[in-house]
Formats: C-alpha cells, sequence, structure tokens
C-alpha cells in the first residue's frame, strides 16, 4: 500500500519540488512571482473558488431533484451528468466554444473572457458534488423531517436544521473534488479562453508555456505553487468537516 | 481519506504531465530500433496528411521495399522535448530547426545534419494573412494590421514554437521597409493591441479564426491552403514582406541505413510534389517551378536576425525578451483598465 502509494504520487511529487529549486531559490522565487503567472495563479484560484461555490448550491440543488423528485427522464438525466467526465476535456472545450463562441446558434457570447473560463470549468466539474451528495440524500431518514415538520417547522427550517448539517460532509468533499479539478484544468480551458496573458490565461496554461520555452524549472516550481495551494485549500476544507461533523454529535 | 484520495488523483495527473515534460534532463539516448525493418518517424502536427501520402510512394521503391513505419505527430516543442526524453525515433521533422538543435545538444543528432544541399530543409512555406472570404477588410500590408477595429489573430509565441514564425515576419517587415530597431518593436506593440486572442497553437488559432472570431489571421501559407482545401470559407494574402518559414529534418545518429534512404526519397521528385500539393513550397527547385507561387517582393530568412539561437534569446525569453516586455506592458494596462 505504500509502495503503491509511493509509487503513483509521493515520488512524483517530490520529483517535481526537487525539480522546482533547480536554479536555487532565487530561481524559484523569480518563476512564481513574475508578473504573468502571478495574475495566472491569481486567475486560477479565483475562479476555481467561485466554480467550487456555483458548484456546492447548484450540485446540491441538482442532487435533490435527482433524489426527491419524480418526472419523466428522470434516469436519463441522472446519466448525462457523468458524461462531462467521459468526454475529453478538449472534446469540451471545442464544443462549448461552438455553442459560445461568436458564433453559437443562442447568440450568447462569452468566448476569450473570463466568464469562459469559469463557464468551461463549471462544465467538468458538475459531477463532483453531485455524485457525493446523492447517496447520502438517498440513504437520509426522511422520518426526521416528517418529525421536524410535525414539530411545526416550515420547510426552509426543516432544510436549514435537519437536512443540511447531514449533507454538509458531502457537499463539502464535493466541493473539494471539484476545486481540485479546476485549479489543474487544462484542455477545457485552452480553447475557450483565448489565453491572453494577464486576462484569461490560467496557471496551466502559463506552466504550458513555460516548458515551451525550455524553463522546466519554471514550470515545475509555479506547478508547486499550485499545488501547495490546493493542497492547503483541501486541507481547510476537510478540516471544516470533521469540525462540523464532531459539532454535531 | 475519499477527500484526500480524489485530490490525489488530481495530483499525479498533472505531476506525471510535469514529470514527462521534464525528463529532458536525463538525456537517455533512445534506443535504435531493431535494424532494417521498421523506421520511427517523429514528426509535427502539420505535415501528417503529405506523409501519410509519401510513405506509401516510399513503400514501393526498392529502397522503400519492406520498410514498416511507426509515426507519432504532436506540436513540434513536445514533439522534439519527448525524444529529447528517450522517445526512439529514426527521422525527426520538426517546425523550427531549434527543435533539431536541442537533439543535437542531446547527443541524438549529429551536428553535421544541415550539411545537405538543402541545409536539412525539407520544406518551406511563408508567413501569410489569412483573412475571410473576398477579404472585406482589405487587408494587404503589414500596417493593414493597425487599421482601427482590425481584430489580429496569432498563437502565443510563448506556448506555440511555431508561432514565433509569426512575430518575426512582422519584425522583420518593418526593418526591411527601412524602420529602426525600436520602430519595429513599437510595431509589435500596435500589433499585440490589436491581438485579441492568442491560441496555444496555430491550429487552434485556425479554429478560433474559422469559428468566426477576429479579422486576420496570421498563419502559414501551407495552413491556409489547407484549410482551403477544407472547405473553409477563407482566403490568404501574401504581404509583400515577409519571412521564408524553413522546416527541417534529420536523421537520428543510431538511425539504420533505410532512414537515410527515406530521406532521400523525401528530396525525391515524387515526394516534394506531394509536400507541394499539401501546400508546402517545395525545397526541389524543378518541383516548385510547377506550381504557382505568389512571390512576395521581399523575402527575409531567420538567418537575417542571426538564427533561432539568438532570436529564442532576444525576442523571446520569457522574462527579459522584447516580445515577453510587449505582453507584460499590455497586461499591466488590460489589468488596470
Amino acid at each position: 500500500m505504500i509502495g503503491y502509494l509511493s509509487f503513483i504520487v509521493l515520488i512524483p511529487l517530490a520529483a517535481v519540488v526537487w525539480k522546482s529549486t533547480g536554479s536555487g531559490l532565487e530561481g524559484f522565487w523569480n518563476a512564481v512571482t513574475s508578473p504573468a503567472a502571478l495574475a495566472s495563479l491569481k486567475l486560477t484560484f479565483g475562479a476555481s473558488m467561485v466554480v467550487a461555490l456555483v458548484n456546492a448550491v447548484m450540485g446540491t440543488l441538482i442532487a435533490w431533484i435527482l433524489v426527491r423528485d419524480d418526472f419523466p427522464g428522470k434516469g436519463l438525466v441522472n446519466s448525462l451528468i457523468d458524461l462531462p467526465f467521459a468526454l475529453p476535456t478538449i472534446v469540451a472545450g471545442l464544443t462549448l466554444l461552438a455553442l459560445y463562441g461568436p458564433r453559437g446558434p443562442i447568440g450568447i457570447n462569452l468566448a476569450y473572457t473570463r466568464m469562459a473560463v469559469i463557464a468551461a470549468l463549471l462544465f467538468v466539474t458538475l459531477p463532483f458534488v453531485v455524485r457525493s451528495v446523492q447517496p447520502v440524500l438517498r440513504e437520509l431518514d426522511r422520518e426526521m423531517e416528517e418529525a421536524a415538520a410535525s414539530l411545526g417547522a416550515g420547510g426552509f427550517t426543516i432544510f436549514r436544521r435537519v437536512v443540511l448539517p447531514n449533507l454538509a460532509p458531502a457537499i463539502l468533499s464535493g466541493v473539494a473534488l471539484a476545486f481540485a479539478r479546476a485549479v489543474g484544468e487544462f484542455g477545457a480551458v485552452i480553447l475557450i479562453s483565448g489565453n491572453i496573458p494577464f486576462k484569461t490565461q490560467v496557471a496551466s496554461v502559463q506552466i504550458f508555456s513555460a516548458i515551451e520555452s525550455d524553463r522546466p524549472t519554471a514550470a515545475a516550481a509555479i506547478s508547486v505553487v499550485l499545488l501547495g495551494l490546493s493542497f492547503l485549500t483541501l486541507l481547510a476544507i476537510d478540516v471544516l468537516r470533521r469540525w462540523g461533523s464532531k459539532h454535531e454529535s | 481519506m475519499k477527500l484526500l484520495g480524489g485530490a490525489g488523483a488530481i495530483l499525479v495527473v498533472v505531476v506525471a504531465l510535469l514529470a514527462s515534460a521534464c525528463g529532458g534532463t536525463s538525456s537517455a539516448a533512445s534506443e535504435g530500433s531493431d535494424g532494417g525493418g521498421k523506421l520511427t518517424l517523429v514528426a509535427y502536427s502539420t505535415p501528417q496528411e503529405a506523409f501519410e501520402a509519401i510513405i506509401p510512394a516510399f513503400q514501393k521503391t526498392a529502397e522503400g521495399k519492406g520498410v514498416e513505419f511507426e509515426q507519432s505527430y504532436g506540436a513540434s516543442g513536445e514533439q522534439s522535448r519527448a525524444v529529447e526524453a528517450g522517445l526512439p525515433a529514426d527521422v525527426v521533422e520538426f517546425a523550427l530547426d531549434s527543435d533539431i538543435t536541442r537533439l543535437v545538444d542531446a547527443g541524438l543528432v549529429d551536428s553535421d545534419w544541415n550539411q545537405n544541399e538543402y541545409k536539412g530543409i525539407l520544406t518551406d512555406s511563408v508567413v501569410a494573412f489569412v483573412v475571410r472570404k473576398g477579404n472585406p477588410d482589405d487587408i494587404q500590408t503589414w500596417d493593414d494590421l493597425l487599421k482601427p477595429g482590425v481584430e489580429v489573430i496569432t498563437p502565443n509565441p510563448f506556448t506555440s514554437g511555431g508561432a514565433r514564425w509569426n512575430i518575426m515576419a512582422a519584425y522583420g517587415a518593418q526593418i526591411e521597409q527601412g524602420k529602426s530597431k525600436e520602430e519595429a518593436v513599437a510595431y509589435l506593440n500596435e500589433l499585440f493591441q490589436h491581438v485579441a486572442v492568442q491560441d496555444a497553437s496555430a491550429r487552434d488559432a485556425l479554429q478560433t479564426f474559422t469559428g468566426g472570431k477576429g479579422d486576420v489571421l496570421l498563419s502559414y501559407e501551407n495552413e491556409a491552403i489547407t484549410a482551403q482545401q477544407k472547405g473553409e470559407d477563407v482566403d490568404y494574402v501574401i504581404p509583400d514582406q515577409t519571412i521564408l518559414i524553413e522546416n527541417p529534418v534529420a536523421v537520428a545518429t543510431d538511425a539504420p541505413q533505410s532512414a537515410n534512404e527515406f530521406v532521400r526519397f523525401l528530396y525525391s521528385d515524387e515526394a516534394q510534389k506531394i509536400f507541394g500539393e499539401k501546400g508546402y513550397r517545395p525545397v526541389v527547385k524543378s518541383v516548385a517551378d510547377q506550381f504557382d507561387y505568389e512571390t512576395p517582393t521581399t523575402l527575409f530568412t531567420i538567418q537575417d536576425f542571426g538564427g533561432w539561437g539568438t532570436v529564442k534569446d532576444e525576442f523571446f525569453d520569457p522574462e527579459n525578451g522584447i516580445v515577453a516586455e510587449i505582453e507584460m506592458s499590455l497586461g499591466v494596462s488590460t489589468d488596470s483598465g
């Protein structure tokens, strides 16, 4: 188990960190604080946070509808949710560009803006929250809600006081996955964002450009920042989740 | 645990990509493929169609009889780095010669690779303006690109090695018109203000343009011809001053003899004609004469600016390069504005 983890995760991670210091600490610092790198990191984390928050709300809503409501074609919708996972992300980017680009059939032109980055990230991260909330919601004891209702609680109060605390850990793990995925996304974003430096260039594209410019050390350095910040965010979410479940019991 | 597991999986992908991209320093020598019967061709993406027609033709010749091919196509820089990191290759063809000099430095290609009659260059092309059908904005000259409201598409020169041809064409055209270095850089600065999208690769940029964005796409003549052959509604204009794009080919040091025979065949009239039909300018004069290519008034080469080695440092150094500084100055103004 440890051997597997080392081979798959730990050694490659260590290699990136080691590589990133290839030109000393000063080289590392210069690479990650160059204006272009800073701008792309800011955009990446900002967009990923927006995406994670939207997912928290919309993902829970979709899961709720899929579990609690009945409508014709529900099975179909349910299987549609996972499709963004199956689609190669570059195809996702191409499709979004065709739809929301300058010649899109519905007259919405998002292409080459920061909104486009967010739209592409929303597309590829849709399943995370839905899929982590769904099973918990399905197992949720409806008698609790009925009891609350019989004691005079309104719909919103029941949701806030009874349902949400039970779902919170699942929502948080979904949000964490969505966030991490958004931070590293490349394929879906590269076509529709236009990669305009300082405006719509995300960190993964900035890393790609460092590689293309024969600066593997800089690429590794920016990646390490990306990994470090993602790790901290995930850790924070995990702590929040633990604290939440302890608080409940 | 589930959370960390999921995050870990994503990290692994990022890391694996990086590890493969960074493997370069190990400079493992590629194993020569097991003699005679098989050749591995590693090339950049656009000549794929030409090679798919040329390889069967080669296999019909006495030298090529029974030779099997493994082919790999992709972005020029990535392909070159993959070979440097150990991807087996007997014959390589790239978009610009610095991708081959990388392999020379790694000891995988002999340093005299460009000592043949054609200086190691297999095909030529020129930087062209791709415009909408009928050229509604009447784009003819480099100055027309700066007309108010004209939107220019060109790939990001930092993610696309090939896109650097476009920038050097724009710069060189100013110099050829008698401007000073400073004035030429000022032109680039103004040009970048008209650049609406900087796609990651030339193919992405073409996608963006045919998708309806922009008024002019800076691209290569062969890409424009391919787009037309595929039925896209575009025209192209060869500006009076433009750069000669030269795509080099080389044989790996430890490649079997059939690799040399294949490259010799690439310079045959038959193969050069196929390149010509796919939109390239053949380097063999007698074949080139069969095609009706527009000759620009002034055609310059990258050698006029000291070759790619010099140009890479002067223009495309990500920190102090001329183009990096232009992008930065524009970036700062878009950020505050």
